[in-house]
């Protein structure tokens, strides 16, 4: 089997990234998807709030995968579900397997990484006590309600505040449960402000900043967790323990690249988002593999993913047709610092860069009135005032090919968090 | 002259609104980032509302729910009732986005309408 891109992946990032490679001029394409359909986790992701930068509206998840699902069957792309990727080899080669083809090999042109990324989960969090039923993650709750239809608990503590436990609030609270508390670690929420006030704030569901689960209760099924109050440093302070009777313990404590094949294969993967290290034109330090949506860095908004897929798509479509050079390493790697955790991309070459790139990163803090600011070559070219910045959304500067030609020998380029 | 501190909802920039009220009526929009918020902000204080999602039964498919919405905002008042009259419902696959799965949902004059296409799997 030969195609000229492969996608791995079928939710919003894989899906966007067909759609503008085939509208670039590549009609050469496969998606594969391990689930039974396409659209990724839209498709439990019931709630509205998806859309609003794409399409002008508020759609469902499953509404805004449909969108693109549409755009995809439209354009009469080729696609596999129920195949899992099992290997890609340097020089891109992929191996997948399903029940119709077996184990098979397809010769790939370029390929996309559009994995997503996974739920960190209990084990990952060396949170003390029995390991009774009743213990899941948020996303897999969300899965049980809004797809398999079932409720999988009556009282419900759920630790981490990161948006799929507060969308899981408000669903199980509608549908009967009692939620009793959101613990959270840090002292900010890493969920979305309005995600707090429509789902937590609306049903009076209490927020406990800095507060962590210390013991969970019950042998076969959990009886009920104890909660505690963490120091600066994250210890549970003693005597602030209390304890909360109920059947369901979610837990919403980030997300994390799904990347195992991406490192097998020998990609460069980033310290801090967890996904590859990408150049201007999305592409991973091995040639001719690109990566957009979750499985590069963990996102806010779909709406982003999908942005970021198109360029995605774009670029592995000139890449197939030689307009661009594969990765050859020469960029110019983005410094982060006083405040912003990572860039993607994370490095420029102004030579192959389009007209504009956006860069998008995340903070560390929570900071008011705060500026963004972007040095070329040690010359602050922006400085954007934001009333907000907050861990729990992300940010992006828009970095313009000719500011960097105009420099002459470009040399450094840092994105820092200023305070005036 | 009371004022109401907000965070507007219509999309996840999340603004911090200040609503100046005056015998119950609202005088005075401020810290919104857009026309949306303006409205928001009034309406909140007023008469909110709330898009309401869900999911009832799907039988004849390879899942068990299939998810719907309310087709317009309705009383957040009301949004236990909307969900309360889901119980019990179930529908036949196929299902097709926009199809109308109950008419008037608790008297709010307002359709619950299907979110997502499900296929027959007979």
């Amino acid at each position: 089997m030969k195609y000229d891109i492969v996608i791995v992946g079928g939710g919003p990032a894989g899906l966007a990234a067909a759609v503008s490679a085939y509208d670039a001029g590549t009609k050469s394409i496969l998606i594969l998807e391990r689930d039974r359909e396409l659209g990724g986790i839209l498709n439990q992701c019931i709630h509205n709030g998806f859309g609003l930068h794409t399409f002008n509206e508020e759609l469902t998840g499953p509404e805004y995968a449909a969108r693109f699902i549409t755009q995809v069957m439209d354009r009469g792309i080729e696609y596999k579900l129920n195949t899992m990727v099992m290997d890609i080899s340097a020089d891109r080669k992929v191996t997948a397997l399903n029940r119709e083809d077996g184990l098979f090999e397809i010769e790939a042109g370029a390929v996309i990484l559009a994995m997503g990324c996974r739920e960190r989960a209990r084990g990952a969090l060396n949170i003390p006590g029995y390991r009774p039923a009743g213990i899941y993650s948020a996303g897999t709750a969300q899965r049980l309600v809004n797809i398999e239809g079932f409720l999988p608990g009556r009282e419900v503590v759920i630790l981490g505040s990161g948006d799929i436990g507060l969308i899981m609030a408000r669903r199980m609270t509608l549908e009967g449960a009692k939620v009793k508390v959101v613990a959270e670690l840090m002292p900010y929420s890493g969920g979305l402000k309005r995600n707090i006030v429509q789902c937590l704030d609306d049903f009076g569901i209490p927020l406990k900043l800095s507060h962590t689960v210390v013991d969970i209760q019950g042998k076969e099924r959990v009886t009920g967790v104890t909660i505690a109050q963490v120091d600066e440093n994250r210890r549970p302070i003693p005597g602030t323990e209390e304890f909360y009777e109920c059947d369901t313990l979610l837990l919403s404590c980030g997300l994390i690249p799904e990347n195992e094949l991406s490192s097998s294969m020998g990609v460069e993967m980033h310290k801090v988002t967890g996904g590859p290290v990408v150049n201007e034109s999305l592409e991973t330090s091995v040639a001719g593999v690109f990566a957009c949506g979750n499985v590069l860095h963990v996102h806010d908004l779909v709406d982003y993913v999908s942005e970021e897929a198109g360029i995605a798509g774009r670029m592995a479509c000139e890449f197939v047709q030689g307009k661009v050079k594969g990765s050859d390493g020469k960029g110019i790697t983005v410094k982060t610092e006083s405040g912003v955790r990572y860039s993607v991309p994370a490095t420029i070459n102004p030579v192959n860069m389009a007209e504009e790139v956006v860069l998008r990163f995340r903070v560390g803090d929570v900071y008011k009135d705060a500026y963004v600011s972007l040095y070329i070559n040690g010359e602050r070219v922006s400085h954007k005032k934001k009333r907000i910045l907050t861990p729990g959304e992300m940010e992006n500067v828009t970095l313009k090919r000719e500011q960097l030609l105009s420099v002459g020998d470009l040399t450094d380029i840092t994105l820092k968090i200023e305070e005036d | 002259m009371e004022s109401k501190n907000l965070t507007c909802i219509c999309c996840p920039l999340g603004c911090a609104l200040k609503v100046d009220m005056e015998d119950g009526k609202v005088i005075d929009v401020t810290g919104n980032g857009c026309k949306r918020g303006k409205e928001y902000g009034a309406k909140e204080v007023t008469n909110p509302t709330r898009i309401v999602t869900s999911s009832v039964v799907v039988t004849g498919a390879l899942c068990g729910a299939v998810p719907v919405k309310t087709a317009a905002d309705v009383p957040k008042s009301k949004v236990f009732d909307v969900v309360k009259a889901l119980k019990g419902v179930s529908v036949k696959a196929p299902v097709h986005i926009g199809d109308i799965i109950l008419p008037d949902v608790a008297g709010t004059g307002v359709d619950i309408v299907a979110t997502k296409e499900i296929a027959s799997s007979i």
